[in-house]
């Protein structure tokens, strides 16, 4: 049901059921490492290329998820999923080996949020019973495709953020078939803002404000205080982006630094890891999300979250004419039933 | 006390060329590639302009080795070459006097790219 | 709650200015000098030693970039190069050996995509308009020294 401009209201409340997360080697020195179900060791997985590397992380972190719910592929009604490589080919070969329908998705680094806002109304609609939104992203192979090779010897700019070899799948199910209380009980599809960004080292800022007009708009539609949630968390505005979206909340007069969490910011130490402003990619938020805070939500450590992800919407093409960095977020709002 | 002042002189002359292309990184948004490309156009034009030859009398190899040195090579070597063969010089010169770095960098390249494999920084 | 941004492209980008963390550049310039000046030194003594040794000037010139070049690309090779490079900045970019770094790392980088469309169209991916700007720029500029030297 809709409320207000750009909210829905999931009335039949579907359940997060399950998480599984892969992360690689640098994830595994960060703070979170304890909370990553899986991990590889090296950045190739045994496999010829970084594509291949990370296809195999991605239908690693889906395969265990379905194996440790017990649910059968054929019983997934789809697979959504996305990732940062040109036509989406880290999803596709991933999900090739799966006897499931999949829906691809590409929002740049909002699409594991995307494929929860799509897979919560299609199960609200009652066509799904039970869907998988997942995503990923690789630093290799993102490097590769957006900046310049590995080996060459640069100095990234002080804003930039690091790639995170990172995949997370959530298992999203109606009510009915399974429940463990952590619902998703709105979504809010953002729109794409454009404050005319076009610094490639500093997506952070690029994003902030479309994570500040889609949280803001998620809180008018709702009539909800920003104190109404635990946290509100982004992903992945790094340290630059987190700072920029308080200063659009201090100029609205709201104090959004109690509430704020990034997932950019939570994956890496930014002080010994070298990583500048924090995480970034698909793959940050989907396993921050799927490892950390699906964990919170169980233990109840955390009751309701404002989950945000946000996406550059560029390309290196997009770039090199000079183009600004067209920014979305979506948000869902997580809720455990108490 | 010669060879520590000459070595001191390339120092000087190596090290300023590359500050004023980290200034150039810290302070614009140019990238290397960016900042690799307009050295060595520099270093032709200040071959041209007579600018260049005196820093190279100066610091040696702390003006040569730099990639503007590499444009000053381009430059000098299409002089040689006009002298020696007249008009036919302005387009053989330049990648005659350069030939070796050229090839030197495709081999090597090639080589590297045969054994060695990428990793994270 | 206003949920329209309030804040103009420029003001934001002044915002943006403001807020982020400056580089710190006195640190970078010190070591971009210290590291330049070092690779050009190994340079000279290269040239001075080959000089010795009874090689002929110009010789010695291209002997010493063609070392350097190998001792670019071979600490690309052991991936090293990429590390001194984040020190060390334009210290390691500028030198000949910064351009030897930028023709083998995206030959090894795109290996995976073949031999032909992969090692052999991506090489100069990086150090190609190092090539298209200096060379057409000598051409141009020695064609202009031709006609002030050879036909006024």
């Amino acid at each position: 049901m809709k409320i207000g401009k750009q909210t829905y209201k999931i009335n039949s409340k579907p359940c997060i059921f399950a998480t599984s997360s892969i992360v690689g080697p640098k994830e595994m020195q960060g703070p979170l490492a304890n909370y990553f179900e899986l991990h590889i060791n090296d950045v190739f997985f045994d496999e010829k290329t970084f594509e291949k590397a990370e296809s195999k992380m991605l239908e690693s972190c889906i395969r265990n998820l379905l194996v440790k719910t017990g649910t059968n592929e054929q019983d997934i009604d789809v697979i959504f999923s996305g990732d940062l490589l040109n036509q989406c080919i880290s999803s596709g070969f991933a999900i090739r080996s799966f006897d499931t329908p999949f829906l691809g998705l590409y929002g740049a680094c909002s699409t594991f949020v995307e494929g929860l806002v799509l897979s919560s109304m299609l199960i609200e609609s009652g066509m799904f019973k039970q869907v998988i939104a997942s995503a990923s992203s690789h630093f290799c192979s993102a490097e590769r495709q957006f900046r310049l090779p590995l080996e060459h010897g640069n100095q990234k700019s002080t804003t930039a953020q690091s790639t995170a070899t990172a995949s997370g799948a959530a298992l999203v199910t109606n009510r009915s078939l399974s429940d463990n209380g952590i619902h998703i009980t709105h979504v809010t599809p953002g729109k794409i803002i454009d404050l005319g960004v076009t610094d490639i080292s500093n997506m952070g800022a690029a994003m902030a404000p479309a994570a500040f007009n889609t949280i803001a708009q998620h809180l008018t539609d709702t009539g909800r205080d920003i104190n109404y949630y635990d946290a509100i968390i982004t992903g992945d505005l790094g340290t630059h982006g987190s700072d920029m979206l308080a200063e659009l909340f201090k100029k609205e007069g709201i104090d959004i630094t109690q509430k704020h969490k990034d997932c950019g910011v939570l994956i890496y130490d930014e002080n010994t890891q070298d990583v500048n402003c924090g995480g970034s990619g698909c793959g940050c938020i989907a396993s921050v999300f799927s490892g950390y805070f699906f964990n919170e939500l169980k233990a109840k450590n955390l009751n309701k979250i404002l989950l945000v992800a946000t996406g550059a919407l560029m390309s290196p093409l997009s770039s090199s004419q000079g183009e600004s960095i067209p920014s979305i977020a979506h948000a869902v709002a997580i809720e455990n039933e108490v | 006390m010669d060879i520590l002042l000459e070595y001191g002189k390339v120092f000087l002359t190596g090290g300023i060329i590359c500050t004023i292309g980290q200034i150039l990184i810290d302070k614009t948004k140019i990238t290397p590639a960016r900042i690799l490309t307009l050295f060595v156009t520099l270093g032709v034009i200040l071959g041209f302009l007579g600018i260049y030859e005196p820093i190279y009398n100066f610091g040696k190899c702390g003006a040569t080795v730099p990639i503007s040195g590499f444009g000053y090579c381009l430059y000098k070597g299409t002089v040689k070459a006009i002298t020696e063969s007249g008009f036919i010089g302005v387009f053989t010169g330049g990648i005659t006097a350069t030939a070796g770095g050229i090839a030197a960098a495709v081999v090597f390249g090639f080589i590297a790219s045969l054994v060695a494999k990428p990793t994270i920084k | 709650m206003n949920t329209n941004l309030n804040i103009t492209n420029s003001e934001y980008d002044e915002l943006i200015s403001k807020k982020a963390k400056k580089s710190p550049i006195v640190k970078n310039i010190i070591i971009a000098f210290i590291v330049g000046g070092l690779i050009c030194c190994l340079g000279q003594f290269i040239s001075n030693q080959l000089v010795n040794m009874g090689v002929e000037k110009e010789q010695a010139a291209t002997f010493t970039s063609i070392t350097l070049i190998f001792i670019g690309a071979f600490l690309t090779a052991v991936n090293l190069y990429s590390r001194i490079g984040k020190v060390a900045g334009a210290g390691s970019t500028i030198p000949i050996t910064g351009f030897s770094n930028s023709v083998v790392a995206p030959a090894i980088e795109f290996k995976s995509e073949g031999y032909v469309l992969g090692i052999g169209a991506n090489m100069f991916k990086v150090a190609g308009p190092v090539l298209v700007y200096g060379i057409t720029t000598s051409v141009i500029l020695g064609f202009v020294y031709y006609v002030f030297n050879y036909i006024f």
